[in-house]
């Protein structure tokens, strides 16, 4: 079981709701990915086209836990101000804290977001911050009060799965108890489960399932690799190692000639 | 009065925040607020005076990854 907050959960995958080709793809997405909680944002609402309330709807008849981000936000200040209206809007504490300030990178800004994840733990919130896997600032998180912490395999959208291996594990042999969520950058089931087997408690992603040729089959696909990954860490990898070693017993091989006679 | 409404340069008669949502149509509507940068909760918007060139922002629940 996967415990955030206190929260527990069985599925390990959170899905972002966005980019999706329509909203009944989005809905039969989630759906084959088991997830239980999915991400939404707030933004500006239009009093002739009123899409908000529309979308708030279908959320509701997804009947998974909603986790808001605070994505855009370029300050500590902005992010709070989201991080509160979110709570109003959503009736949650949760936060998926984002502080981005580089359009190219979209890297969170680790400064403004320690800032922001301290005063927010301060006002009640459940904060999940979207950071990297600087050692130094998850650190920081903790110490902020974040419970939860979520390092980026790769920058958003770039589906290139998990960039920095080793300061991954070292990340994740660090904070032994504290769950880490791997955000961003995943592109194919198989990142996924690379991160499942590292020991990560869970994978958040979104463009890889929205922007797939089948979202419904690829957040299945997702969902299985997930799976798998957890169970694969759980039943304990071997090392591996430089040179071959045979599976098949040497003893009693065939033609193998224990007394060399000549 | 002119005020910025979700960027926009806007003219309104609304003496507060409640007045504004009420006049957009957003009565019952899902939205929260912020004025000049801070969250107003919907309780306060009663409370919370609009002057000349206010930055007022309204949201409402939207996609998100």
């Amino acid at each position: 079981m996967l415990t955030l907050y206190g929260a527990t959960f069985t599925s390990r995958l959170l899905l972002g709701t966005a980019q999706y080709p329509s909203p009944e793809c989005l809905k039969q997405a989630v759906k084959a990915s088991g997830a239980e909680i999915v991400t939404v944002s707030l933004r500006r609402e239009s009093a002739r086209a009123r899409t908000g309330q529309g979308f708030w709807a279908l959320i509701e008849q997804l009947g998974a836990k909603v986790l808001p981000n605070t994505a855009g936000c370029r300050t500590a200040k902005e992010a709070i101000a989201t991080a509160k209206m979110a709570r109003e809007l959503f009736g949650t504490n949760w936060v998926k804290l984002e502080v981005v300030d580089n359009d190219d990178t979209l890297q969170p800004d680790l400064f403004g977001l320690v800032e922001a994840a301290s005063e927010l733990a301060k006002e009640g919130f459940e904060v999940l911050p979207y950071t990297t896997e600087d050692l130094s600032a998850a650190e920081r998180l903790v110490g902020a009060g974040c419970k939860v912490l979520m390092p980026w395999a790769a920058p958003i959208g770039s589906a290139r799965g998990l960039v920095n291996k080793d300061a991954l594990k070292t990340l994740r042999a660090y904070f032994r108890e504290t769950p880490l969520i791997i955000d961003a950058g995943i592109g194919a089931p198989s990142h996924a489960a690379e991160a499942m087997e590292m020991g990560y408690d869970a994978v958040l992603l979104n463009t890889a399932v929205a922007k797939a040729g089948d979202p419904v089959r690829m957040a299945s696909a997702f969902a299985r690799a997930i799976e798998a990954g957890r169970l694969a860490f759980e039943s304990g990898l071997i090392e591996p190692r430089d040179m071959a070693s045979p599976s098949t017993p040497v003893a009693g091989t065939p033609f193998f000639k224990i007394d060399n006679a000549s | 009065m002119q005020i910025l409404l979700n960027g926009k340069r806007v003219a309104t008669e609304a003496r507060n925040l409640d007045e504004l949502c009420e006049g957009l149509g957003f009565a019952d509507a899902k939205i929260a607020t912020a004025v000049n940068g801070s969250f107003v909760a919907a309780s306060d918007r009663k409370q919370t005076p609009l002057a000349e060139a206010a930055e007022v922002e309204i949201v409402a629940p939207r996609q998100g990854g």
